[in-house]
């Protein structure tokens, strides 16, 4: 029986077992979406806006570890994704991202809603395809989702020209894929794993920095294994939180512009570095010439490229975390056999020293009853949930707050925006993670700035009544960007105050949602309580203290041992203002 | 960090459209140089040949490489640096042959260099020559003084020499074992 391209297309997806298709309608793509609405086994999410719905398949993804799926129309339609894309491509979210095109014939011709994004999107998709003739659409959607999963997940964009979306053709799934040029390395070379594990057995100050990857490559388990294994302190990325759990003894938090003092000297002092799944962004290192000054480096990447790109590696192990990790603790318990319990020894003065550390400058803030403390509000919602729940963030202050007041216990409960840094990321990215776990409480924790982004999501979450939570830290202020001109700029507050922000819990309500806001520091657990037990989506609105910032700091471009607890005195102090403008 | 030197880098691509702009943004980019870059289909019709003119010092070269690689349509990337190799580029060039004896110097020239002659009207003569970069730049020297009309220049294309190919020499671009087995 022959198949149009729109059914081919729907079924590809159903052979790939999708169920949700994040998407926004438009001209050409109108034949997918009648088929859409006479098949009713694959759910279309309708948002508000493409970019919405791009960052809403990223959070579907992120929290599942499978593919997420966008479905928009050309042009307009399309250009609109390129945000959500570029976000994808930065942090590895696995996407299969399908825009309607302009007929062939009518490519390069201007036509109405023409845009080339495949010439656009090519430098912020892991790959992308034009469909020329119908009788290519099943293996090049084959071939999408394979290479947005496999080594380094990544979006793939399929442009869709309307004449292969209504042509009729013999649909033929492949059953595997082969793509000769496309094979990414999964197991780690032996002899450098042994290396490795040598080199771990004899480290007297190993330090383990982990990140997305542990969670891309599903290898929690192991990284558990590795620290329970030799007791080494672990320190997480941005993206790597919950790769082991924020309650685990051997966790010092967070590491680079925002991490704790802790995770910052053990990195600095550390005579080995175990990095794994992580691709030293500057935002992590701090000068790179004073990263890590003393250590041995390992590093375990899947992506080549990441090896040395940044930051010199004396045992690279190119492959999957997970399958390098087991290889590795097979190997160090190889080594250990002879004398086990010796290696605990050789670094419990350095575990001491770690603690000590953390003592020293523990993550904190001033506790004020006269206003909320936007770091308060989090604990509140971390003591509430018990980390039991899926967390979004947007960008800014409010996104380190979380990064560091959270808990998380389990990998894909966090998502936030961390190679690109996208303010509106955080809403849409918790719809997505919703509609993957029904059941599971979600909650978008953002700025008043950052939520102004992607708002018109709102209708989205009350037609389809999704019962994300959002939290909104309203500080007047576009906070971060405030935090850097009180700090660098002299205090001159340059387009950063947006106190006139509408009123959102008037807002909430006009979405025909609840809105809650609490205003006073004894209001904050009430709101709390009330707007979790409601069984639909909730507003919740804080108005916290404005002026309020993140600490520790390293200041761009500085070392990551010249952490900052407190605002610069002076704030004309050249040599800092002066690095951070090179920076 | 090493010194900055001159690579050619040969690069196996499918024979596909979009490929070339694939490489080329990458270069762009990531900040890479392009030197001079020639394309053409190999013997098996669904691969393109590409040889690409570059420089770098060792860690940048080692990420062009690598980020070649890393493009979906790429099959095999050699940076030919690392073996002996023979490299190659074709000039086209139109010398004003209007005073007398012009023509018989530039005949003479092309004799010296075995140049070829290709084109000739009453007050020009065009001119072939393939070469390393050295003998180009030597006939351009000695052709200058007749006065050039219009230079057309390839791209270099490079080959390894025979006995070196496939040889022992591990690649300078990753420390031995980083990969548990070789693309
Ligand atoms: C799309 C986008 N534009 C600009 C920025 C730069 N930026 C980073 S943080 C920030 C302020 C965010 O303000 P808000 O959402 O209120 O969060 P807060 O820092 O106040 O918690 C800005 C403007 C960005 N990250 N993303
Ligand atoms: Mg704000």
């Amino acid at each position: 029986m022959k198949m149009s391209g729109a059914e081919m297309l729907l079924e590809s997806l159903k052979r790939e077992h999708v169920q949700h298709i994040f998407g926004y309608p438009g001209g050409v793509v109108l034949p997918i979406f009648d088929a859409l609405f006479k098949d009713p086994s694959l759910q279309v999410v309708l948002t508000r806006h493409e970019q919405g719905a791009v960052h809403a398949a990223e959070g579907y993804a992120r929290s599942t570890n499978k593919v997420g799926v966008v479905l928009v129309t050309s042009g307009p339609g399309a250009t609109n994704t390129v945000t959500g894309l570029a976000d994808a491509n930065m942090d590895s979210i696995p996407l299969v991202v399908i825009t309607g095109q302009v007929p062939t014939k009518m490519i390069g011709n201007d036509a109405f809603q023409e845009a080339d994004i495949v010439g656009i999107s090519r430098s912020c998709t892991k790959h992308n395809f034009l469909v020329r003739r119908i009788q290519d659409l099943p293996r090049i959607i084959k071939e999408a989702f394979y290479i947005a999963r496999t080594g380094r997940p990544g979006p793939v964009l399929v442009d869709l020209p309307k004449d292969v979306i209504v042509d009729k053709g013999d649909f033929i799934y492949p059953d595997s894929v082969s793509i000769r040029s496309y094979n990414p390395t999964m197991q780690g070379n032996r002899w450098q794993i042994r290396k490795a594990a040598q080199a771990i057995s004899k480290a007297k100050r190993p330090v383990i920095y982990a990140g997305g990857g542990i969670i891309s490559s599903d290898a929690t388990k192991e990284l558990l294994d590795l620290v329970t294994l030799t007791n080494i302190p672990t320190t997480l990325t941005l993206m790597g939180l919950g790769a082991l759990s924020g309650t685990h003894p051997r966790f010092m938090g967070m590491l680079g512009m925002h991490g704790t003092y802790a995770a910052n000297m053990a990195i600095h002092h550390c005579d080995l570095l175990i990095a794994v799944g992580v691709r030293f962004d500057d935002r992590v290192t701090g000068k790179i010439s004073e990263f890590s000054p003393h250590s041995k480096v390992i590093h375990i990447d899947i992506d080549p490229t990441s090896i040395r790109k940044n930051f010199h590696v004396d045992i690279p192990i190119v492959g999957d975390a997970k399958n390098i990790l087991k290889d590795l603790i097979e190997e160090i318990k190889e080594i250990n056999k002879p004398e086990p319990p010796s290696k605990d020894k050789l670094i419990d003065t350095w575990i001491e020293q770690v603690d000590e550390w953390e003592k020293e400058h523990p993550l904190t803030y001033e506790h004020d009853t006269d206003v909320i403390k936007p770091q308060y509000v989090i604990e509140k919602v971390y003591q509430f949930t018990q980390g039991d729940c899926i967390v979004s963030t947007d960008v800014g202050q409010h996104q380190m707050w979380t990064a560091q007041f959270f808990k998380f216990i389990k990998p894909n409960t966090w998502l936030t925006s961390g190679g690109l840094g996208t303010m509106g990321y955080g809403f849409p990215a918790a719809i997505g993670a919703q509609k993957a776990h029904p059941d599971k409480r979600v909650i978008a924790i953002t700025g008043e700035g950052s939520f102004m982004m992607n708002i018109q999501e709102l209708a989205t979450v009350a037609s389809l009544d999704i019962p994300v939570k959002i939290v909104i830290l309203n500080n007047k202020y576009l906070g971060m960007v405030r935090q850097w001109q009180e700090f660098f700029y002299g205090g001159r507050y340059s387009s950063s105050f947006i106190g006139q922000s509408p009123d959102f819990v008037k807002l909430a309500e006009a979405f025909g949602i609840v809105g809650l806001k609490a205003s006073r520091h004894d209001e904050v657990e009430n709101v709390i309580l009330d707007g979790f037990s409601r069984r639909g989506p909730v507003l919740m609105e804080f108005h916290v203290d404005p002026e309020e910032n993140v600490f520790p700091m390293v200041p761009a471009g500085g070392s990551n041992i010249e952490m900052i607890f407190e605002a610069p005195e002076h704030r004309d102090d050249r040599k800092k203002r002066d690095s951070i403008l090179t920076a | 960090m090493s010194e900055i030197q001159k690579h050619f880098i040969q690069v196996v691509v499918e024979n596909k459209f979009g490929v070339l702009s694939r490489v080329a943004g990458l270069f762009s980019a990531r900040g890479f140089n392009i030197d001079s870059l020639s394309v053409a289909p190999g013997i098996d019709p669904t691969v393109s040949q590409m040889t690409i003119e570059t420089q770098g010092d060792d860690h940048v070269v080692e990420q062009i490489v690598k980020q070649l690689n890393k493009l979906i349509d790429v099959i095999k990337v050699v940076d030919l640096s690392e073996f002996s190799f023979l490299c190659r580029e074709t000039l086209l060039i139109r010398v004003n042959t209007a005073r007398p004896g012009d023509r018989e110097e530039a005949f003479r020239i092309s004799e010296i260099f075995r140049a070829r002659i290709v084109d000739s009207s009453p007050a020009t003569y065009t001119i072939e020559v393939t070469g390393d970069t050295e003998k180009i730049e030597a006939i351009l020297n000695f052709l200058k003084p007749l006065g050039i009309k219009e230079i057309i220049r390839s791209g270099k294309i490079a080959i390894a020499r025979e006995e070196q190919h496939g040889g022992h020499r591990p690649s300078k671009h990753s420390i031995e074992g980083e990969y548990s087995h070789h693309r």
